[in-house]
């Protein structure tokens, strides 16, 4: 079974089967989408979470952290609710739409990013944070400071963050509707796969998927040590 | 950077991509309709043929019947394709559904282990369903409220025997779809109900086979709705219409009619002409 479908993954890329790439490009397009959104939401938000002194600090970290376990079909479930005609944000129309998959997936990712991040920042401030205030920074200069002193770690939180994006079924099956050529990303064509008992073809885009999450990981491994080595 | 700027372009980035996907739209459909349709193929083989005819896109989401209604009732879809009769007629009644329009048909066939060990083996469902109680053999059920769920609770009536409120333990109540159903049977060489247009497209049988068909109780009637515009105003009711007449059409019927797995008929067109 491993072997047939090493074969048909093989000759599925190499034949650069348009369904296939269609597929590909949408789940990239969705949870690329969704990681970035979710980093412009996450970093603010751990930054200064990181360096609050607010009575709301501890239940937001606390708040954070829980919510890193958010069960996917959860949220599907929750945003479909939402999205629906019926539902408070309706008349949007996103219900079986790459718009409303990606939103679901900026819910799943968002926590995990910024508790993540929090955490990071915050052991940052506890080394620089001294040498900041001595050099008379503003609170927003030092939150710039901190996120760029720690960006090689916060890039891999963004990888993680992507992973969880594209590696998920539940939300995406629920608020996308798995539509052929509209709304089928990788791993809902997996379950469809699976369903119609094409186990080999299943797994052999299974394998497809790893691959391209192995290539995204290699090339910002790369990308980092390059950055490294010029401004480090 | 000014920051309110930056946080405006943010704020606008999935107003950009929603509205690039309501261009689109213009020109589609989105039709709630069950697995047994989609996972069969035979929306695969007939919607490029509408399109061409139409020009219009169709979006299929792929349910069992009872959550295709549910999407449908919530104004989520514009057309409801599915086959539970009894459902459907609800539906309509209840104002969710503009009219009722009989498509096609296809049928059930209970599928089994291929030594058959509870001797189910025959023409009748009902007395095949009796002789896998009384065999206590493995059944999977589908257990979602879905057409083919409908069906077999159905036919355990008929047959006077209960065993999802019995709790058997050899009744399987999956929840799933009816390839992941599937799937679950062919792992435990179990018994259960299948419609035969996925049996056919299923390609993970196993030791499984037919056991009993030809029955005129396992008669599978689809029928297709527009969801209802006075209900839900977004409703694209002229392109629905559009790909409601098509199905009832001449055309539709033949379309329906020349789809074809390894030679054998998936459905039977049999709208009232």
């Amino acid at each position: 079974m491993i072997a047939e479908a090493a074969s048909q993954a093989l000759s599925l890329i190499v034949s650069f089967d348009a369904n296939v790439m269609a597929v590909v490009a949408l789940s990239l397009q969705v949870s690329g989408l969704a990681t970035l959104i979710g980093a412009m939401i996450a970093l603010p938000l751990a930054a200064w979470v990181a360096q609050t002194r607010s009575r709301v600090r501890e239940p937001i970290v606390v708040l954070l952290n829980a919510s890193m376990g958010l069960p996917p079909v959860i949220v599907g479930l929750v945003v479909y609710l939402l999205l629906s005609r019926t539902g408070p944000m309706g008349s949007l129309g996103w219900l079986f739409t790459p718009s409303g998959m990606t939103f679901a997936q900026v819910i799943l990712i968002t926590p995990i990013v910024a508790a993540l991040a929090r955490q990071v920042l915050e052991d940052a401030d506890q080394e620089y944070g001294d040498l900041f205030r001595s050099l008379a920074l503003s609170r927003w200069q030092s939150l710039c400071a901190l996120l760029y002193e720690t960006r090689f770690s916060l890039l891999v939180l963004l990888l993680a963050g992507f992973g969880r994006a594209i590696a998920e079924v539940g939300a995406v099956m629920m608020v996308g509707g798995n539509i052929a050529g509209h709304t089928r990303v990788m791993t809902t064509a997996i379950a469809l796969e699976t369903s119609k008992g094409e186990l080999a073809l299943a797994l052999a885009l299974g394998l497809i998927l790893i691959a391209i999450v192995l290539a995204i990981n290699v090339f910002a491994h790369f990308a980092k040590l390059y950055l490294r080595r010029r401004y480090a | 950077m000014n920051r309110r700027y930056f946080l405006s372009v943010i704020a606008a980035i999935p107003f950009a991509i929603s509205s690039a996907s309501l261009v689109a739209q213009d020109t589609s459909i989105t039709v709630a309709s069950t697995t047994s349709t989609e996972q069969s193929g035979l929306f695969g083989h007939i919607l490029p043929l509408f399109k061409k005819a139409s020009g219009i896109d169709v979006k299929v989401v792929a349910l069992g019947t009872g959550q295709a209604l549910d999407v449908g009732r919530r104004g989520d879809a514009d057309v409801v394709f599915v086959h539970d009769q009894a459902a459907e007629e609800k539906f309509v009644a209840d104002g969710f559904g503009v009219k009722r329009i009989a498509v096609m048909y296809n049928d059930f066939v209970l599928i089994g282990p291929s030594d058959d060990p509870a001797k189910a083996a025959g023409r009748d469902v009902v007395a095949g369903l009796k002789a896998v109680y009384n065999g206590k053999s493995a059944f999977v059920s589908r257990s979602d409220k879905s057409g083919t769920h409908a069906a077999e609770l159905r036919y355990w009536k008929q047959a006077s025997l209960d065993p999802a409120s019995e709790k058997a333990s050899w009744y399987r109540e999956t929840g799933s779809g009816m390839g992941p159903a599937l799937n679950t049977a062919a792992a435990m060489n179990a018994y259960i109900l299948a419609d035969r247009g996925t049996w056919l497209a299923f390609k993970n049988r196993q030791s499984l086979k037919v056991v009993v068909e030809g029955d005129t109780k396992l008669f599978n009637q689809y029928g297709v709705m527009l969801v209802n515009p006075a209900k839900h105003a977004h409703v694209k009711k002229d392109a629905g219409q559009k790909f409601i007449d098509w199905l009832v059409s001449v055309d539709g019927q033949a379309a329906i009619a020349s789809y074809k797995i390894g030679g054998e008929h998936l459905f039977f067109p049999n709208a009232a002409k």
